[in-house]
């Protein structure tokens, strides 16, 4: 789950992280409001999860309360590739002689957490690595040795940390690897990092993304959820607790395992077809579950047929089957069902779908992923 | 012969008290394999259908001599589960829980690789692993895999995707081969036993002719894979790529399964292992009639 920059400064706020005072603001006078608290000078900036905000004019510097006006009116309500700016972040604005980089990811290959440390922050830091990789320092972390502050500060040595930040920066690295391990993060990203001219280092910028699967010990993430920019398919799955990512196609898609269901995407693409959606029913599906999915599928208009490919593990055959039949009971759905059920049970489930009556035009059964994927794209045309 | 579990391996079931331990404890069991025991705090002393239960790991192994443990128990109490059974002397351990933490996941694997480097993990968020007619530890469910055949020519299966592990073994029934064994080692982003472990074994395995593998979006582990394949493996091998169509920036349901920053794309996997001399399939089914095609080559 990826944080707004204000999420993610708020984030960081727990683990001392220095940031500028501000607050989050949805409208002009919320936004003069908040620069009153902050003190002026401030900067607006839009609150959007993509790149090349500032080029933009989604951040803009302001020094009195014309300005803000000015500013977060025209912020407001801005589509920054795609995305609409719903809030501004309005925080003092900071002096500045010297812009680093620092973030923290877990490396996958290495199986470690790495630390990418650079002296020249401020800019994308892919194009820092396109034009002077030497410029970045990448350091490994045993994540059982976590990170010592002598070893971030060696790192800030190798890194060409002036001396004068060098302490600051050090001290900085342990807090923020504090919040990328005990804050679950997936990515813990501060750029720029800067050195003020009083001599104090601090995040100007915040890039956090959580590993959900962390969620629960974190009740205090559920405000992050609420923020999340989903569309309606999306949320009615989230509220289900599925798995589901909204696309354009037309045929619904259900499978049980991400891999099968990235699979039957796959394959209805190369059919002739293309998926509303990717959703992922999971390991435990059941009658419920399965109601559920249907719903979702359900509320999408664009879908004309649904393709559910199950394969039977720990999602049981006959589970799968009760719950298609109940979902049919219960919703009124739009588009014909093609199944594919195979794996554990599945004799008994497919017995359960023959013996409920359920007419030919509302569910049909294919043996193979192929043959369900071609009749699903036929009956979508 | 078959890879990391065979007709002596002897499985305990920490979970087995559980909906999920239960279920696929007695499945496994049924499958015939040797489930000598299981594990649940507190509960020593009971049974489930005549599996004995113990308070700990370590009373278990004690007891029953167990060199496997399958573990089902929720995300919280898997780190502590994996290291318990560890702790106990347990060489192989298979995690199907689904929804650890990476934090967790990344600590556990160090402190595996720093204090007990003789157990493997398999997983977690994996199906588990089956050695057709000898061992089934997991939810695979054992009917749709192939018994490998004396004369041979089998294969080997290792997939990262749970359910396109069932679909592999699946798509070889279908064509009549024989499985050697069947790794799902789990979509997680620090899996316990990689691609690269598993095709180490399967090239030392006699019993393995060919190897068909399943991978999906996201990380490099593919691209591994295919390193280690040009520079150590010399069976023939198929695969196949899921996730051609997944949108970038979005998790397709994995934690590990996504596409960021132009990396781990299905293209960028599918011309690596290509470049390794890797046979891809555009589709499971694809995948599984090239490696049909490559045992007749192999029995002609």
């Amino acid at each position: 789950m990826d944080l707004f920059e204000y999420q993610g400064k708020q984030y960081f706020a727990k683990y001392n992280i220095p940031v500028s005072a501000g607050g989050v603001a949805t409208t002009v006078d919320e936004a003069v409001a908040v620069a009153l608290i902050a003190k002026y000078p401030v900067v607006v900036k839009a609150q959007v999860q993509v790149g090349g905000r500032g080029k933009a004019g989604g951040i803009k510097l302001a020094n009195d309360e014309a300005e803000v006006r000015l500013h977060a009116k025209n912020i407001l309500g801005m589509d920054i590739k795609g995305h609409v700016v719903k809030r501004v972040w309005v925080e003092h604005a900071s002096d500045i002689a010297e812009e680093y980089y620092a973030s923290f990811t877990l490396d996958r290959a290495a199986k470690q957490h790495l630390l990418m440390l650079s002296a020249q922050g401020g800019v994308e830091i892919e194009d820092v690595a396109a034009k002077d990789p030497t410029a970045i320092v990448k350091l490994h972390i045993n994540p059982i040795d976590g990170l010592p502050l002598e070893t971030a500060h060696s790192a800030c040595v190798d890194a060409k940390i002036p001396a004068k930040a060098l302490d600051g920066v050090a001290d900085m690295l342990v807090k923020l690897y504090n919040c990328f391990t005990q804050g679950d993060c997936d990515l813990a990203e501060i750029n720029p990092l800067i050195l003020k001219p009083t001599g104090e280092i601090h995040a100007l910028d915040a890039k956090v993304s959580l590993d959900v699967n962390a969620s629960f010990r974190h009740p205090e993430w559920a405000e992050y959820a609420a923020t999340e920019e989903l569309d309606a398919r999306e949320l009615l799955a989230r509220e289900k607790n599925l798995q589901y990512i909204g696309l354009d196609g037309t045929v619904g898609i259900i499978a049980n395992g991400a891999g099968l269901a990235m699979s039957t995407l796959d394959v209805v693409n190369q059919v002739g077809g293309s998926a509303a959606n990717f959703l992922d029913i999971g390991g435990g599906a059941n009658a419920e579950l399965m109601t559920a999915a249907l719903e979702v599928i359900n509320s999408d208009p664009k879908v004309k047929s649904i393709l559910i490919n199950i394969f039977g593990g720990i999602t049981r055959g006959e589970e799968v089957a009760k719950g298609i039949v109940e979902a049919v009971k219960r919703v009124a759905l739009r588009a014909p069902i093609v199944i594919r059920l195979d794996g554990t049970n599945a004799d008994e489930g497919r017995k359960i779908l023959a013996d409920a009556g359920i007419p030919e035009s509302q569910l049909t059964s294919q043996p193979t992923m192929l043959e369900a994927a071609r009749a699903a794209v036929e009956m979508a045309k | 012969m078959a890879i990391f579990v065979d007709q002596n391996t002897k499985v305990i079931v920490q979970g087995l008290t559980g909906g999920q331990g239960r279920f696929h404890g007695l499945r496994n069991k049924a499958y015939g394999t040797q489930v000598v025991g299981g594990v649940t705090p507190g509960k020593a002393g009971q049974d489930v259908e005549g599996i004995p239960v113990f308070d700990s790991v370590a009373d278990a192994v004690a007891a029953t001599g167990a060199n496997a443990s399958f573990i089902a128990v929720p995300p919280k109490a898997a780190p502590a589960a994996i290291l318990e059974a560890a702790r106990a002397g347990i060489g192989f351990v298979v995690c199907i829980t689904e929804g650890v933490p990476a934090q967790d996941e990344a600590r556990v694997f160090a402190t595996l690789q720093r204090d007990y480097p003789s157990t493997r993990l398999l997983g977690p968020n994996c199906p588990g692993i089956i050695s057709p007619g000898k061992c089934n530890i997991g939810i695979t469910a054992g009917e749709i895999a192939q018994l490998p055949s004396a004369s041979g020519p089998n294969v080997g299966i290792v997939s990262r995707s749970g359910t396109l592990t069932y679909q592999a073994l699946y798509e070889l029934k279908q064509q009549g081969i024989g499985v050697s064994t069947c790794v799902g080692i789990g979509g997680d982003p620090v899996p316990g036993t990689s691609f690269v472990d598993c095709l180490a074994q399967f090239q030392a395995d006699p019993e393995t002719h060919a190897i068909i593998m399943i991978g999906e979006i996201g990380g490099s582990a593919e691209e591994e894979a295919a390193e280690f394949i040009t520079n150590h493996v010399t069976k023939p091998m198929s695969a196949y790529i899921a996730g051609v169509t997944a949108p970038a920036g979005k998790k397709m349901g994995h934690a590990g399964a996504i596409v960021s920053g132009g990396k781990g794309t299905a293209q960028g996997k599918m011309d690596a292992l290509r470049a390794a001399g890797v046979q891809i399939g555009l589709n499971p089914t694809e995948a599984g009639i090239l490696m049909a095609e490559i045992v007749r080559t192999i029995r002609s």
